[in-house]
């Protein structure tokens, strides 16, 4: 496929049938992961850097694992001890970096719409590892890869994402990509977690775990940032997980073999109940691996565009 | 007839063309074209361009003293004079604050040294100390001084108590008090208006009613005290709403809204455009549409442009870190008469809106064509559009939406007092 795209900053700009192709691509890279040795050549010489303002331990790991086991070199720069911190802009530390003349820049960030800032300005690609509460691309696609290994299809499924919509970045591009392969898509959360205008959105809402997850093919659990508490959008956390963590109560009228997911990192019995996370349908695990293939393939279909192309 | 010393010729007011007849920098009459022969006076062909008393902006952010580097008086006010302003009232939020006359006088001195024939700034003190909202600033003082109303604008007063003893003791002083309505809770930390946008993008929204509700409660104690009160820069249905069923019921309520809220809306946000970046946020189209409506009927008495000047390189930034603002002062009455093309206003409404009716209520001079007015009018040129390229603006501040982009008419000259202050 001729990859027309520099950046990835979110779900909407792909088509579904270059989300197909991803996932085809992915399931190679798979295959490869699973191999003695499993570092192909295809990068080798490109530059990936790494930039992560934000605290992340997957999502980095899995961007660095992904770009390594393509022979990429891949540098990192974390917010503490970088320039950021100095109180450098972000426009002037992506001009610094641009300088450096990289293949690519992974850029996580707290605020909305830094992927993009970045995107505007400089010539390399820009692959957003999450940005504020808006997008998280590469996560919605290995989510979908997921699933892509257990269904055939995604027409008829139902898929419910349930809690902490309003901040998760994760919600807004799983809701985009589900949408866009054919599953219908629910959301659960108590209406203090729901964003602004959910009413537009192409989901279902719903503030019941139970009657949510009725009928449901996956559920895809978020996780709860404490301070959401601090903020007063709930009463504490004791309530949440009685209310809206999901136990195998809230199963009992989902659809046989029900899949349950999770972004990480997790809050064992607060948004999740233990045993669920742990359980024969979770893919929690199954998630991270497939970052990995899902991250693989995003970096050699964006970083060897130009050849592509060509 | 009284001496005249100026003729304008030729020159078009409301349809109608006219001669501008101008004596010792007042208006003599404004009669028929061709209809008068001034012998010795200074004629001026006016090329049938459309007259315009000189306009006044209620609320701008001039940044001197203290933002130097954003905007300075003799910046906003060359920009003031390119747009058609004659008079500016400058907000209080300067560093240090204007809660104390001489820095009321600082700014009067700066601007005359600027620009001794006008325009004028028409300083506005802080409604309390530093505007930390705790103790009442020196009204009486600050009126002596040279300030024209008082506000807290940008950081409302947040206890009831005393923005109630404020009205009060501004009234004996003869100082209108003007609230920036926002409610100090209700989507605190909000970038954006709070909605289908909001939800999308990942902002944390401003609802409307966060507005609404400190404009009921400023109608509420104006209504109780007897006194009136300015609301400013109006964004939304809600509180168009509220303002006039207070006047209705004969509330001493006045209110102001901008050009950017009666243009666009939230959906300008786009991908994370921080030029409209602007608190109160541009709301819906609604909105608009109800704010249209109110400035039509009067119910919001006047426009002004919150001119805001920001350096380029704190709007180049995400969109939660950018600050708030617009710069106005340039594009105006470009924008204004965006709204008189389409027919949503006509000029009569632009000298009401933008200058007659906050004389009104500020106690200003303003010139309304009438003998003995001030001769302070503009002449402006409704078929030249012009690209409000960076080069093409006088403020410091190029952070408007309207930013390399063209828009249409332009003022060519500009007189204050009969004297010829602009032109271009």
């Amino acid at each position: 496929m001729n990859w027309r795209h520099k950046d990835l900053l979110e779900i909407s700009q792909l088509s579904p049938s270059e989300i197909g192709h991803v996932f085809e691509t992915a399931a190679r890279f798979a295959e490869v992961n699973q191999r003695p040795i499993k570092k192909v050549p295809i990068l080798k010489g490109k530059s990936v850097v790494l930039f992560f303002a934000e605290a992340s331990t997957r999502t980095k790991t899995s961007f660095d694992m992904a770009g390594k086991r393509l022979s990429a070199d891949t540098f990192s720069l974390a917010k503490s001890g970088s320039s950021l911190q100095k109180g450098e802009s972000l426009k002037d530390t992506a001009l610094t970096l641009q300088a450096m003349n990289p293949d690519a820049i992974v850029i996580r960030h707290w605020d909305s719409g830094a992927a993009r800032f970045l995107a505007e300005r400089l010539e390399c690609s820009i692959i957003n590892a999450g940005d504020g509460w808006h997008a998280h691309p590469t996560q919605a696609l290995l989510d979908g890869f997921t699933l892509s290994r257990v269904w055939d299809s995604f027409e008829g499924k139902t898929v419910c994402i349930l809690g902490d919509v309003a901040h998760s970045r994760v919600a807004r591009s799983d809701v985009e990509l589900l949408t866009m392969l054919g599953a219908r898509v629910r959301v659960c959360a108590p209406r203090t977690l729901l964003p602004a205008a959910v009413s537009t959105w192409p989901v279902e809402v719903f503030s019941d775990v139970g009657r949510a997850c009725a009928g449901v093919d996956a559920v895809i659990c978020l996780r709860l940032q404490l301070e959401r508490q601090q903020a007063g959008l709930l009463p504490d956390l004791r309530e949440y997980a009685g209310t809206y963590g999901l136990a195998p109560r809230h199963l009992e009228k989902a659809n046989p073999g029900v899949k349950i997911m999770h972004p990480g990192p997790m809050n064992r019995g607060l948004e999740i109940a233990s045993e669920l996370a742990d359980c024969g349908s979770s893919l929690i695990l199954d998630q991270v691996a497939a970052g990995v293939a899902v991250r693989m393939t995003l970096l050699h279909l964006y970083l060897t565009r130009s050849r592509v192309s060509a | 007839m009284a001496h005249v010393d100026l003729l304008i010729r030729n020159v078009s007011w409301q349809g109608r063309d006219c001669d501008l007849l101008v004596g010792d920098g007042k208006v003599v009459e404004l009669v028929d074209a061709g209809a008068v022969q001034a012998s010795g006076a200074r004629v001026v062909d006016g090329g049938g361009l459309m007259l315009l008393p000189s306009l006044i902006d209620a609320h701008v952010h001039l940044r001197e003293p203290g933002q130097e580097y954003k905007e300075d008086i003799a910046s906003g006010l060359s920009a003031a004079a390119g747009g058609g302003f004659g008079q500016v009232m400058a907000m209080a939020n300067t560093s240090p604050v204007n809660d104390n006359a001489s820095v009321t006088r600082l700014m009067l001195q700066k601007a005359a040294l600027a620009f001794p024939k006008g325009p004028w700034v028409r300083p506005v003190g802080a409604l309390t100390v530093g505007l930390a909202g705790k103790e009442l600033a020196p009204a009486g003082e600050l009126a002596r001084a040279g300030c024209v109303a008082l506000s807290n604008d940008g950081v409302p007063v947040e206890n009831t108590e005393l923005f109630r003893r404020a009205m009060e003791y501004a009234a004996d002083f003869g100082l209108k008090v003007i609230d920036h309505c926002e409610d100090p809770w209700l989507g605190r930390g909000g970038v954006m208006n709070e909605g289908e946008i909001s939800g999308r993008l990942g902002l944390k929204g401003v609802p409307s009613v966060s507005e609404a509700m400190q404009v009921a409660r400023d109608i509420l104690l104006a209504s109780y005290l007897n006194l009136p009160i300015h609301l400013a820069h109006i964004s939304c249905r809600e509180s168009v709403e509220l303002i006039a069923r207070a006047k209705e019921r004969g509330v001493p309520v006045t209110a102001e809204t901008c050009p950017h809220y009666l243009l666009w809306d939230e959906t300008r946000v786009g991908n994370y455009d921080t030029s409209v970046r602007v608190n109160p946020p541009l709301r819906t189209r609604d909105d608009v549409l109800a704010l249209r409506q109110a400035v039509r009927t009067g119910v919001i008495d006047i426009l002004v442009t919150d001119h805001a000047p920001h350096a380029a390189h704190e709007k180049e930034v995400t969109f939660a870190d950018a600050p708030n603002g617009i710069s106005g002062l340039d594009t105006a009455l470009s924008l204004t008469y965006e709204l008189v093309r389409s027919g949503e206003l006509d000029f009569a409404d632009v000298a009401r809106l933008w200058c007659w009716r906050t004389a009104d209520i500020f106690g200003l001079p303003a010139n309304r064509m009438q003998p003995g007015d001030p001769a302070d009018f503009v002449l402006f040129d409704p078929d030249l559009a012009w690209v409000a390229s960076a080069e093409a603006l006088l403020s410091k501040g190029k952070n408007t939406p309207c930013l390399d982009k063209e828009v249409p008419g332009r003022v060519m000259a500009h007189y204050l007092g009969g004297e010829e202050v602009f032109s271009r």
